[in-house]
């Protein structure tokens, strides 16, 4: 990346660190209903994958998509309104923190089910490959899904076809509340099990927002040139627990804290001044992106909640949800 | 045109149409290709169309209707096989979470038109995990159609309403019938979803039935008539849309009901069906409603006890006969 390309990189990672600490606080205030699966610490891997990603590209993420649905697109404004029920929120808030969708950048959903959008990413590069386009789909997942039946499903299947889908595991340790490795039977649960399928894996610093870039690049050229899928494996660290009712006690101090130090915006920063970039203008990023979430918040909050009735639509293309005729 | 056509061919028929006639109609299943399917309702598609848009799977129905709905999200309309309907539960998490919430819950941003095609039901000594009758599964789920064509003229015509519908289908094709034979469908033939048809009048009781208990109820009202009793027989054809005013307006004329299911008894589509009539045709009755449906077993193997639990002739003429009496 040039530093112009990183610092962009930088603000859309410091725009989704305020976002999840407003989803927090605002949950906090009574403002977010439900639960949150906050992605605070993984900002890199969707920022990074982003950044190597063509707009026309698909991506499917999981229940803990905050992140992803932001490198795609989605404003902090509409994505805050979805968490607190706004009739302006990204899907209408008919979705809510688990299923940020932006279908027209190509973030096409977030799925609350473990693994299960693993096959839904190979029939969408599997549609690319019919249509005759050269995109590729994206699937993000954590390491708790790599032992989902899906997870092994969609491998071979995107193996034996060589379709073009990049898979990408976000490997923060913890399946939930447990250690991935105390429930695994190989040390990586994901990279490690690529060659049963015959595919690429590779480990990579998840919260190295230029290594993120430079593997999914690579993945993706490959995956377009007609050589089939990969399986990425970026080590990366929840800042929050699982979800908020997990205060993530079971994690040992030392643990957290080597983690806290190896934060993604941190090392981007420490890049960018690497490249030269001053921190005058570092600091000017940071101000815009606390601006906007700011904004975003007065914004949500002052949006309406969703007329009732609309409860009662879009089950079905004709708008409705008449189930009998 | 042939003078008549099995209700297989009819499958890989009303198939091959709409792949002709839409570049984005894509197949993938378990043996679906080269071997023409376990069935043989895709005989001639892997020929006609080729690998790229007749694609032979691993076993694996996670996959099978997780890409399909993948393609489904991206331009393509798939028709994905799930070999027995029993085994659709391996693809539950599909049909229960993800294909019919997803428009919902992207507040209307993301469609799935795709077609889950599956044979079903028993009658033919398959044993417990090959023989259900599941169409009752889909029917608890709010955001699937059901299709389950009783005629080959209807198979064709349903499949092109399945494959033209925006939302998603789930197509129950009986084992018990893929070898009957019937009228060819003419050129351009579409049923449209959520149309019952009458296929037999008369004046003395409804019988409501699905798929293959269609021409079952059309034998037992030809039994019934014998004894002056005519039924009419009414073939619902999709459970979602389901056609409930054809329903009503039988009941109008006959003011007796007979549902012939052969799904369990209990959370069976007849369920469905009686409890509208009571919410909105209760003055309609002269008689109380019953239903002739399959007994809370799992399917055993032998011809006496299959037949001991699932609907027969039989039972439909001593159901009727009971409220006639009434």
């Amino acid at each position: 990346m040039e530093p112009a390309e990183l610092l962009a990189a930088y603000e859309r990672m410091t725009v989704i660190r305020r976002t999840e600490k407003a989803a927090h606080d605002l949950f906090l205030q009574g403002l977010v209903k439900g639960t949150t699966h906050l992605a605070a610490g993984h900002e890199a891997i969707a920022v990074g994958a982003s950044a190597a990603l063509r707009p026309d590209d698909y991506v499917f993420a999981t229940y803990r998509g905050h992140h992803h649905a932001l490198a795609r697109g989605a404003t902090p404004e509409e994505c805050l309104a979805e968490l607190m029920s706004r009739a302006t929120g990204l899907c209408g808030a008919k979705g809510g923190s688990m299923h940020l969708t932006k279908a027209s950048t190509g973030m096409l959903g977030s799925y609350a089910i473990v693994g299960s959008h693993l096959p839904m990413a190979a029939g969408a590069a599997w549609s690319a490959r019919l249509r005759g386009t050269d995109q590729i789909a994206v699937a993000f997942f954590g390491d708790g899904a790599t032992n989902i039946g899906a997870f092994h499903e969609a491998l071979n299947l995107a193996a034996v076809w060589k379709l073009p889908v990049l898979f990408v595991c976000e490997n923060n340790l913890y399946m939930e509340y447990t250690p991935i490795a105390d429930v695994t039977a190989v040390p990586r649960p994901a990279a490690d099990r690529a060659p049963a399928y015959g595919i690429p894996g590779e480990v990579v610093d998840g919260n190295d927002v230029l290594a993120v870039e430079e593997a999914v690049a690579r993945f993706a050229a490959r995956a377009r040139a007609g050589d089939g899928p990969a399986l990425l494996e970026a080590l990366t660290y929840r800042h929050f627990g699982h979800s908020r009712s997990d205060p993530a006690t079971y994690r040992p101090a030392e643990e957290v804290e080597r983690w806290l130090k190896h934060d993604p915006l941190d090392l981007a920063r420490g890049r960018l001044v690497e490249m030269g970039v001053s921190e005058a203008v570092i600091g000017e990023a940071d101000d815009r992106a606390t601006s906007l979430v700011q904004k975003a918040v007065e914004a949500a909050k002052a949006a309406p909640a969703p007329d009732p009735d609309e409860a009662l639509t879009g089950v079905w293309t004709d708008g409705g949800a008449a189930w009998r005729t | 045109m042939a003078d008549v056509i099995s209700y297989r061919e009819a499958v890989a028929e009303g198939i091959a149409r709409e792949m002709r006639r839409d570049p984005s109609v894509v197949c993938l299943g378990e043996d679906i290709g080269a071997a023409g399917g376990v069935f043989k309702t895709t005989v001639g598609l892997f020929k006609e169309f080729g690998p790229e848009r007749v694609w032979d799977t691993p076993i694996s129905e996670q996959a099978i209707v997780g890409a399909a709905m993948g393609a489904a999200m991206t331009g393509m309309r798939p028709v994905a096989e799930i070999m027995f309907s029993d085994f659709l539960a391996c693809c539950w998490d599909y049909l229960a979470n993800e294909i019919p919430k997803v428009r919902y819950m992207t507040g209307g941003q993301v469609t799935v038109p795709l077609v889950v095609r599956t044979a079903n039901g028993g009658g033919l000594g398959f044993g417990a995990q090959h023989s259900q009758a599941t169409e009752n599964w889909a029917l608890t789920v709010p955001g699937l159609k059901i299709a389950a064509p009783a005629t080959p003229a209807d198979v064709i015509g349903m499949m092109a309403a399945a494959i033209r519908s925006d939302d998603p289908v789930v197509f129950f094709e009986h084992k018990a019938l893929l070898a009957a034979k019937g009228a060819p469908a003419p050129p351009d033939h579409v049923v449209e979803l959520g149309r019952a048809a009458v296929v037999r009048e008369g004046a003395d009781v409804t019988l409501v039935a699905l798929a293959s208990m269609v021409p079952l109820a059309l034998k037992a009202a030809d039994l019934l008539s014998g004894e002056g009793i005519e039924a009419e027989v009414i073939d619902l054809r999709c459970l979602v849309p389901l056609d409930m005013s054809t329903v009503l307006a039988s009941l109008g004329r006959t003011s007796r009901l007979v549902t012939v299911e052969e799904n369990p008894y209990q959370g069976g589509w007849g369920a469905t069906v009686v409890s509208v009539v009571a919410d909105e045709g209760f003055g309609l009755l002269d008689a109380p409603v019953r239903r002739v449906a399959g007994e809370c077993v799992p399917l055993p193997f032998a011809d006496a006890l299959e037949e001991r639990v699932i609907p027969t002739v039989d039972k439909v003429v001593t159901a009727v006969r009971t409220l006639t009496a009434y």
